[in-house]
């Protein structure tokens, strides 16, 4: 654990040094492969460590993102509030489609999910008073702090490594293991005395949240919000990020979500057909490296002993 | 009360039918997702994939006849043969060694294809629209209780009922058709009593392939062809399926039904919030009946 720590502290000492020579594109795609690491980390809670079918996490996504940029817009409210206010709304509404969802299991349970993101998704995309319709939100106002590049780098960083920190704090803890326990045998947990459904909704709900996070750092950052954020493809783009990395190691998601901002930025550059990289790259590792990138190498490079499962 | 002065119109009836002629595009594609869901458990997100590469396919059969009723029965026929054997490679090269992996990578593969598949039909026809006039025999429309209803519109609501019934004679009264039902409850079961289930599922996976590239035919003559016409319409075939219960054929005929009217009644009813009545119905159903309305097979 302790080696895991100083590498932990090393990134993010190189992180903090990034803008320094990044110019502001760069930066920018540094705060964008942050607050999607963050994203897949958030799903990768439920899908990964609670093994519940989360279809469709970028309505939470969204959510938080239409919440902090309309609480910006149209209130009077200090911006720090409506950067509270976003993430909030997104855990409430893990809530509500989380106790609508819970009584299904697996694949049920994902395309009601779908539904139910999909009805949040049309209001939004059909509401043009409120929530701009399709064109989205733009320009929207921040505080001089955060609003240059770099200032919405360093507000990103720190709280994506804060949101780290805590759900790293809540896998290994009394409940992160008995999620992990209902993962591997529900019944078995059931049987001695753990409350599968309430476990799962709490999952349900952190993950949420933080995926809230994720979608007000979005609206720091990018200065704007649009319905395509919480179309269902998009979540399967977050899916395919923690696929890639690993869904049952912690990191797994980061390294996931950090391959897939940073290839796309650089191979949209020479060619018009990134999905069928994508297609191509997500094919071989299903195929080739079940547990991912990440689970691979640790499952390789990792002596029999200090395995984890 | 605007909205119960709207249900009332004379406009409802031909949104009606309009609606019905739509529920039969639905039907055919969730159909074939409904099967290959049913028998395999490949919950397949190419779906939609197959439905485009179904459409772009018929275009080109009928630019290169020359267009008329002929060239477009042909590309009805044709067309689906495409798409049917390209799903016969992708499920022998790739899905036939990977019927173990739990749904969520079955899932995420399909949806690797279905990346695949968009960005092969643009490498192929290009990023433009592409449109097929309706052949000059289904020009012009009947009256019906004095309202205007296109020729093709009446050919769809003709077909939907034709298509149920053979599906039906399939999988009930052929050998294979029983053989499929039989694998569908228990795989291994039917490979010990010495049947070959990887031909049987091969055989469902290129029939439910046929019907996406039937569907996407039938739709060509009333939409552009397009990117991206795959992305909606499979999560709508998903919900249909879902909905119905899953591998259920009437339950997909059921639940196209539900999808196709209350899209259409809801734009009447409602305009700017209609496209949210569907989903609001799926959601229903599954709060009362979370299995789907009809028995799902597995």
């Amino acid at each position: 654990m302790k080696k895991t720590h100083v590498a932990f502290f090393l990134l993010l000492a190189a992180l903090c040094s990034l803008p320094l020579f990044l110019p502001r594109f760069y930066t920018y795609i540094a705060a964008i492969v942050l607050l999607t690491a963050l994203l897949a980390t958030s799903l990768n809670l439920a899908i990964g460590y609670g093994g519940i079918y989360q279809f469709h996490h970028a309505v939470f996504y969204g959510i938080g993102a239409y919440g902090t940029a309309l609480m910006l817009t149209r209130t009077p409210m200090p911006a720090a509030l409506g950067l509270l206010v976003g993430p909030l709304a997104s855990a409430l509404l893990s809530l509500v489609m989380g106790v609508i969802c819970i009584r299904l299991s697996k694949l049920y349970f994902g395309m009601l999910q779908i539904s139910l993101g999909s009805l949040v998704w049309a209001t939004v995309y059909r509401w043009y008073s409120f929530t701009g319709g399709d064109d989205g939100i733009h320009g929207i106002p921040l505080p001089d702090r955060i609003a240059t590049p770099d200032g919405a780098y360093y507000y990103t960083l720190a709280v994506t490594a804060l949101c780290f920190f805590a759900m790293h704090r809540i896998v290994g803890s009394p409940f992160g293991k008995a999620l992990q326990g209902i993962r591997d045998n529900p019944v078995r947990s059931s049987a001695i005395g753990v409350h599968v459904k309430a476990h799962q909704l709490v999952a349900l709900v952190i993950a949420g949240f933080f995926g809230g996070v994720a979608g007000s750092l979005f609206v720091v950052v990018n200065n704007s919000v649009f319905p395509d954020m919480m179309f269902w493809t998009f979540s399967l783009e977050v899916l395919i990020m923690c696929l890639l990395g690993g869904m049952y190691t912690f990191f797994g998601p980061l390294a996931g979500a950090s391959i897939l901002v940073l290839l796309r930025v650089f191979v949209s550059v020479y060619t018009q057909y990134w999905s069928l990289l994508l297609g191509a790259i997500l094919t071989l590792v299903i195929i080739f490296l079940p547990d991912g990138v990440l689970g691979y190498a640790v499952r390789r490079f990792r002596p029999v002993e200090g395995r984890r499962a | 009360m605007g909205w119960l002065a709207n249900l009332v119109s004379t406009g409802t009836l031909s949104q009606v039918l309009v609606g019905l002629s739509r529920t039969t595009i639905l039907f055919i594609v969730s159909s074939g997702l409904t099967l290959i869901l049913g028998v395999l458990r490949i919950p397949n997100v190419a779906h939609g994939s197959l439905y485009m590469l179904g459409a772009f396919s018929a275009y080109t059969v009928i630019s290169l006849l020359g267009g008329g009723l002929s060239a477009f029965l042909a590309a009805l026929v044709i067309a689906p043969m495409i798409v049917a054997a390209f799903g016969f490679v992708l499920e022998r090269g790739f899905f036939s060694y990977l019927y173990d992996r739990e749904h969520l990578m079955l899932l995420l593969l399909t949806f690797s294809f279905a990346l695949i598949i968009g960005d092969l039909v643009k490498i192929v026809w290009g990023s433009e629209y592409r449109s097929v006039t309706v052949p000059e025999f289904f020009q012009g429309s009947a009256e019906i209780f004095g309202l205007p209803i296109p020729y093709y519109n009446l050919f769809l609501l003709l077909i939907g009922p034709f298509i149920a019934v053979f599906l039906w004679l399939v999988i009930n009264r052929t050998k294979m058709g029983k053989i499929a039902r039989a694998a569908a409850v228990d795989a291994e079961m039917v490979s010990a009593v010495g049947i070959n289930v990887g031909w049987v599922f091969a055989f469902t996976f290129v029939l439910g392939c046929f019907l996406a590239g039937l569907g996407g035919a039938l739709i060509a003559p009333m939409v552009n062809i397009s990117l991206g016409m795959d992305h909606s319409l499979i999560m709508e075939a998903f919900l249909i399926v879902i909905m119905g219960g899953l591998g259920n054929i009437w339950g997909a005929l059921l639940g196209s039904l539900i999808f196709g009217l209350t899209q259409s009644l809801g734009i009447l009813i409602w305009p700017q919030f209609g496209i949210v009545f569907p989903y609001l119905a799926v959601v229903v159903v599954l709060f009362f009946r979370p299995k789907g309305l009809l028995s799902p097979t597995w």
